[in-house]
């Protein structure tokens, strides 16, 4: 296998992220896809410490990358959502572009 | 060793067609809910790209946390927000901003294919090492100890704050 089969999949799965996040203005849907941007970094890290692994066996560092990031996306995940209800509650829509309050 | 080479070939690209469009029916569905349900393709997709780079434990831990607690809070906050249970014509921008993103999208897809295809040309992986988890548990009690109790930190202050935002007052 080549890296690189791993390292272009990330970059597409980054880049429909992207479009994503550009192109939704539901509130939920933005933070699917900076999960999708999430998870294509992770698939970087880990074959990048796969690679690194195969020569020098005591290093796991792409690894425990990895695992960071989940537990940190966990925490954005669960801080965005309250944002998102927090929105709801106050306008009773989630629409990202009705929340143009500091436009002067 | 061929035989093996080539079985992981074809599950890595059969995994990997499934895992874009997965994605690709995220952004582009009109229905909410079944975005979160291409979004747990997509996700398992990954956890089996990382049995595939012989990583167990990030594996386990993707379906744990992303398929069991990350997916489950979506479809709380979409089950929250009384979103439509059918299909809603009113999630996208208008169609100008789709376009410019969808330009922007193609545009870093291209560069960055460019630069791995020039970077990493075709660099092998070699001989594909099962990382065993108790490698993986020492390295985080040891080198990364530190990172490990900011994360924790992190963690507590995400818990709190999340609680903050969204109790009613």
């Amino acid at each position: 296998m080549f890296l690189n089969q791993f390292l272009l999949l990330a970059a597409i799965l980054f880049c429909i992220g992207v479009y994503g996040v550009l192109a939704r203005k539901n509130g939920v849907l933005v933070l699917m896809s900076i999960e999708l941007i999430l998870n294509a970094v992770n698939i970087n890290l880990v074959a990048f410490g796969a690679y690194w692994h195969a020569n020098d066996m005591a290093n796991v560092s792409g690894q425990v990358f990895a695992l960071f990031v989940i537990a940190v996306a966990a925490a954005e995940v669960g801080v965005g959502l309250a944002l998102v209800l927090l929105i709801y509650r106050n306008r009773q829509s989630i629409d990202i572009d009705d929340v143009d309050m500091l436009k002067g | 060793m061929l035989a093996l080479l080539v079985a992981q070939n074809i599950a890595f690209y059969i995994i990997a067609a499934l895992m874009v469009v997965g994605a690709i029916r995220v952004v582009t569905t009109k229905n909410v809910m079944h975005a979160a349900l291409w979004l747990v393709l997509v996700l398992s997709g990954a956890a089996a790209q990382y049995i595939l780079l012989a990583a167990e434990f990030v594996a386990i831990t993707q379906v744990l946390v992303y398929l069991g607690a990350i997916i489950v809070l979506f479809l709380f906050g979409i089950m929250l927000t009384r979103a439509k249970t059918g299909n809603d014509d009113d999630l996208d921008n208008k169609k100008s901003a789709k376009f410019i993103g969808a330009g922007i999208g193609v545009l870093l897809l291209g560069l960055m294919s460019y630069s791995l295809i020039d970077g990493f040309k075709d660099t092998e992986f070699g001989n594909l090492m099962v990382q065993r988890t108790a490698e993986v548990s020492d390295s985080i009690f040891s080198t990364y100890l530190l990172p490990f109790e900011v994360l924790s930190v992190l963690l507590l202050a995400a818990l709190i704050g999340a609680i903050v935002i969204a109790r009613r007052d």
